[in-house]
């Protein structure tokens, strides 16, 4: 059964063709890499499924329900960048992520104890307790993006975008990411969208890897149409769908 | 090597940021000397030894008549409007800032009105507001305001619409109301920059202040100013200026002090 729904989905801004005839079924829990060329309208894609922005043609549904109209809790987003808030220590931006719903945006009294305590477990699984009373601004990259993904957990979405998280991060903090959302991914059972440059990354974390390009081309305009997804790969086992290979033999087996 | 990439040292820099002070006494003195050489009793460049000496009478005997000590009566009546202005100020600049930034109604509403007003040159409606508000405290505490609200709202709305948009939108991701956005995101980031804002605003802030005291009061720094100006006591403007100037740059290093403190987060990566 199909979780989030996109129904033939065009945009454009002005006059200007971004995506068109984007139509594409996820299940629930399903990871979704989505890569393709710079400018093509990856990023544009997940503000249409957070809902930032509306669709010019066709609607994204998310179980069943209506088209959303605006962001919301079911989604939680991280972007490359700005995704912590500098003001709030890293501490208080977990527990933002479970008390912003609030009237005040904020927990009191014995809420707050235990908000605070889970806030502290959380840290713990991602690694920054020893930095809890810091704030942001004095972490590193990794330490920031590990953060916003904890801080977007906290908030318990169905599912969750990611628009290059780890694009600025080097090899090796990107492997540890990795695992961390691994592991993340296999004790929630999110529904991911990831945009990503890194076509490996895309393969070895993703269910599926969309690729997003322009069917149609018009050398003396190339801005005449928009991208949409032109591959859809099944990249479970590395991307070898079905060709889990049986004998022994001396072809190179994706990692 | 290229004068771009020379730099002074500590003791060198601290020398040469005295060099420009110690030129303006001195060329102060030289010409007061001068022109006490030719009249003894000349009254337009007091000599710095009588400024200092009027200075302590200033500061330390009461007046014949009232038996108060005018320098702090007035200091206190000044700071007391200034405090007022700027403070109402802010205040109304941050609330304004907040919605206009915030929420594209009100953007739509308000952006041009404050634009216009903002040109509307302040001293040019002070005849307006006597006649409006009387020569009370009111009138002086509704100039000054006037005077910087609008830049002070102009520029705290556009500190609030500089704030990424994915900050905002990941608020909206972890549930948050406009309310608690305006609150608990916006606001928090928008006071480094009010307290900025604010150390700007208090230079036009004091020219207000003196423009209406100068005009229409009976106490004040504006007010002692323009009435010694009348018995061409040089000596006593001087002393009034150079404290006037004093208060300015303890309130300026005060705000920044305070907001290097207040907003430890603002400070970037180690
Ligand atoms: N709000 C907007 N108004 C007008 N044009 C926009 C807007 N947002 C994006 N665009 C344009 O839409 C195109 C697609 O942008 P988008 O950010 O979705 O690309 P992307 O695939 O994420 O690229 P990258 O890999 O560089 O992040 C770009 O050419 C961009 O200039
Ligand atoms: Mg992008």
């Amino acid at each position: 059964m199909s979780f989030v729904t996109v129904d033939n989905v065009f945009q454009s801004y002005g006059t200007r063709p971004i995506l068109e005839r984007v139509s594409v079924e996820v299940k629930e829990g399903e990871f979704i890499s989505i890569v393709g060329a710079s400018g093509c309208g990856k990023s544009t894609f997940l503000r249409l499924l957070l809902a930032q922005e509306t669709p010019s043609r066709g609607e994204i549904r998310v179980a069943g329900q209506p088209p959303a109209r605006e962001p919301g809790l079911d989604r939680g987003v991280v972007f490359q960048k700005y995704s912590v808030f500098p003001h709030m220590t890293v501490r208080e931006n977990v527990v933002a992520g479970e008390s912003l719903r609030r009237p005040w945006g904020r927990f009191f009294g014995k809420e707050k104890v235990e908000a605070r305590k889970r806030a502290d477990e959380t840290l713990a699984r991602i690694g920054l307790d020893h930095v809890a009373d810091a704030y942001p601004a004095t972490l590193s990259g990794g330490m920031q993006q590990r953060l916003a993904i904890g801080q977007a957990l906290a908030a318990r979405p169905r599912i969750l975008l990611l628009d290059e998280p780890f694009g600025a991060l080097d090899p090796g903090t990107r492997l540890s990411m990795h695992d961390f959302l691994q592991d993340l991914r296999r004790d929630t059972g999110m529904t991911v969208f990831m945009v990503t440059h890194d076509l490996s990354e895309g393969f070895k974390l993703g269910d599926r890897v969309l690729v997003f390009d322009k069917p149609r081309w018009d050398p003396h305009d190339p801005n005449a149409y928009g991208a949409t997804i032109t591959y859809d790969f099944d990249a479970r086992n590395g991307g070898i769908p079905y060709q889990t290979i049986e004998e022994d033999t001396h072809v190179l087996r994706p990692a | 090597m290229r004068w771009i990439n020379r730099r002074p040292g500590a003791a060198l820099a601290a020398f040469l940021a005295l060099v420009p002070f110690a030129l303006a006494l001195a060329a102060y003195m030289i010409g007061s000397d001068m022109r006490l050489a030719v009249n003894p009793s000349d009254k337009l460049l007091p000599a710095p030894s009588s400024i200092v000496d009027t200075a302590l009478r200033l500061f330390t005997e009461p007046d014949r008549r009232s038996g108060r000590i005018l320098l702090w009566h007035d200091t206190l009546a000044s700071l007391q409007r200034l405090a007022l202005g700027v403070g109402i100020s802010a205040g109304l600049a941050t609330a304004f800032g907040l919605l206009i930034g915030l929420l594209p109604h009100v953007r739509a509403t308000l952006a041009g009105f404050v634009g216009v007003l903002s040109m509307i040159p302040p001293l040019a409606v002070l005849p307006i507001l006597f006649i409006v508000f009387g020569l009370g405290e009111l009138s002086k505490v509704v100039l000054i305001v006037i005077g910087i609200l609008p830049f002070l709202i102009r520029d705290l709305s556009q500190r609030v619409l500089e704030i990424p948009r994915e900050m905002i939108v990941k608020a909206e991701t972890l549930g948050a109301s406009t309310s608690v956005i305006a609150l608990r995101v916006a606001l928090p980031q928008l006071m480094p920059r009010l307290l900025q804002a604010v150390r700007l605003s208090l230079g036009p802030a004091w020219l207000f202040l003196i423009a209406a005291e100068a005009i229409a009061s009976d106490q004040g720094l504006g007010y002692r100013i323009f009435l010694v100006r009348r018995y061409l006591a040089m000596d006593v403007i001087l002393t009034y200026v150079a404290w006037i100037t004093l208060l300015a740059v303890i309130m300026d290093l005060a705000l920044r002090a305070l907001s290097r403190r207040a907003f430890r987060w603002t400070e970037t990566a180690l």
